[in-house]
């Protein structure tokens, strides 16, 4: 047995990737999730639309940050903000009443909003609220838009980036390399089926999602669809690119981990974004989860257009192009013979 | 036409993997690579094929070579005629012809009754027959071969060595490299490496008539330059000097390979 435990030890010490892993990883990991993890909600983005928009945008409690206050806009205008996602919390008033419209796709802030209002509307006569998109504040109608998401990633990123390693390891890479394939060639026939399934999982995800979970679709589908594309390029960009970089299989999971493990906490699909400490929230802002979240559950729970989701959808072009062209140099440079002579 | 590597030398690091090696390859010609473990074999594949870059040196190659690594280059999840059936669409062989020559390849490697195993059911010389046939099913002019006899029973061996040779005779330069000596004679190029470096070179009757000094045979041990040849003895004479008490013998490729080790200890 000792002899087991001394080979072990030995194999341990040699995978340096692995023993940082299991050494540093666990503390870094629970700093940043430490920090993420966060329901208290203590900032809600906010509009105050109507002839007293002024004077209520004053009187606010300090949880809601105002955005904007406009006396010349209406209910329209305050729905449009909720919807473009601008504000979570919209206060419509007139010369006499106040009615808060709070956006239950953002399930921790509308709770909040909820209780502020409820316990403000005791002392200020005529303050009322109205939840849209979301009004039972039911969690599944928040949750399943992202985890579409999730499993994207985990189709996208965590299968791909087995696939050219797998190739390596068998010596079948390098017959791939000698064949006269262009490098953008084997590349989207290695991310072509993957690209596929993952297409058929969001589709299904989302159906059961809406008619077992009564998750609402209120969007069209165009804008879902060129997020979960533009998404799915990121994910398998990153798969592809984790793959060329790990030198077996057990590195690339253990990196496909590493990048998948963040987007379920930081991307802001369990805690609120804006409930994370100024420090980790940084890194949800870089996560593709986020925006592709944003965007789902835009176009499901808030039915927001194209026209709202310009700059989540901007956003996820540009981490796609940095990531998927990374791989793409990555893998065409693996791919690529050494430049020897080619005698015709 | 000859292709091939002229005073290549590759370099890892600090390592050099091969040192200023030349080697010509010709059509309908078989170039045989042997050397232990760690010589430079299939550096010397690869770096054929373009896979590695070369430190110093020239190399060049037809446009249709075709690789056989050393791992067989079968994917196992795919079946025989999956496996060809990719390579042809690769190659982007014209469907029809593809068909024939995959059936041609197939009678030749006996592979027919195996075409729908997938390649990790096959045994290993069925595995190299597939790699093998994989490689010259687009008719390469030059074909590289990284040890496909490796691992294989002697029966195998034979059956991959008559498929080489048929693949010579198409016209095709072939490249092989092989650890096992006895293989060499089969080629009609010899290329020994050590370390990188090229022990001898040439045809084999070349080899063996410009090995330096001479060579004995004796019943026993006879100093530093004597080596175990089955039950007798090799004895190495540097300067051709007779030794007293043994005959002279004619060397082969073996004797050959392993005067140039000694003669490369000795400077």
């Amino acid at each position: 047995m000792l002899a087991m435990i001394l080979k072990e030890f030995r194999q341990v010490r040699r995978d340096r990737r692995t023993l940082a892993m299991l050494i540093v990883m666990p503390v870094i990991l629970l700093l940043v999730f430490g920090y993420a993890a966060s329901f208290d909600v203590e900032e809600i983005p906010t509009v105050v639309v109507g002839p007293n928009a002024e004077t209520v945008a004053d009187l606010l409690p300090e949880v809601f940050t105002v955005e904007r206050s406009d006396a010349d806009a209406g209910r329209e205008q305050a729905e449009e903000a909720l919807v473009a996602g601008e504000a979570h919390v919209a206060f419509v008033t007139d010369d006499s009443q106040v009615v808060a419209l709070i956006d239950g796709s953002e399930l921790f802030m509308a709770q909040t909003a909820v209780q502020v209002v409820t316990a403000a509307s005791d002392q200020v006569p005529g303050l009322s609220h109205e939840v849209l998109f979301n009004e039972s504040l039911d969690t599944s109608a928040v949750l399943v838009p992202g985890l579409a998401g999730l499993i994207i990633v985990f189709v996208g990123t965590l299968v791909t980036s087995m696939s050219v390693v797998r190739e390596r390891e068998a010596g079948t890479f390098e017959q791939l390399a000698v064949m006269p394939f262009k490098p953008k060639d084997v590349f989207i026939g290695k991310i072509a089926p993957y690209f596929l399934i993952a297409s058929i999982d969001i589709v299904i995800v989302l159906l059961i999602g809406t008619l077992l979970f009564d998750v609402p679709f209120n969007g069209s589908v165009l804008p879902l669809a060129l997020g979960a594309v533009m998404f799915l390029f990121v994910a398998l960009g990153a798969g592809i690119l984790i793959s060329s970089v790990s030198e077996n299989q057990a590195q690339a999971i253990q990196l496909a981990l590493m990048t998948v493990m963040p987007q379920i906490i930081l991307s802001g699909i369990i805690f609120p974004l804006s409930s994370m400490a100024a420090g980790v929230r940084w890194i949800g802002y870089v996560l593709p989860l986020t925006y592709f979240n944003i965007v789902a559950k835009g176009v499901m729970v808030r039915g927001a257009g194209l026209g709202d989701l310009l700059a989540p959808l901007g956003l996820l072009i540009l981490l796609g192009s940095v990531i998927f062209g990374l791989a793409v140099v990555r893998f065409a440079r693996q791919l690529r013979p050494a430049g020897a002579r080619v005698s015709t | 036409m000859t292709w091939g590597v002229e005073s290549v030398s590759v370099a890892f690091g600090d390592h050099i993997a091969l040192d200023d090696v030349t080697l010509s390859l010709e059509p309908g010609r078989i170039a045989v690579v042997v050397g232990g473990d760690g010589a430079g074999k299939t550096t010397l594949c690869r770096t054929v094929v373009g896979l590695e870059e070369v430190t110093t040196g020239e190399v060049s190659r037809p446009p249709r070579t075709c690789f056989q690594p050393e791992s067989s280059g079968v994917w196992v999840d795919l079946t025989v005629i999956e496996n060809l059936d990719f390579v042809a669409r690769g190659y982007g062989l014209d469907p029809v012809h593809a068909r024939s020559r995959i059936e041609e390849l197939l009678d030749v490697t006996n592979l027919a009754d195996a075409r729908d195993r997938l390649g990790r059911q096959l045994s290993g010389g069925m595995q190299q027959r597939l790699g093998v046939a994989m490689a010259v099913l687009s008719e390469p002019e030059l074909l590289v071969l990284d040890e496909p006899t490796t691992g294989l029973d002697p029966i195998s061996r034979l059956e991959l060595w008559s498929f080489i040779n048929r693949s010579a005779r198409e016209g095709r330069a072939v490249l092989v490299s092989t650890t096992y000596l006895d293989e060499a004679p089969r080629g009609d190029m010899i290329l020994a490496l050590d370390e990188g470096r090229v022990l001898a070179s040439g045809s084999l009757d070349e080899a063996v008539r410009t090995m330096p000094g001479k060579l004995f045979e004796s019943d026993r041990k006879m100093g530093a330059l004597s080596w175990h040849r089955g039950r007798s003895w090799r004895v190495w004479s540097p300067n051709g000097e007779l030794v007293p008490g043994a005959s002279e013998t004619v060397p082969d490729l073996a004797d050959v390979v392993t005067v140039a080790a000694l003669a490369g200890e000795q400077v």
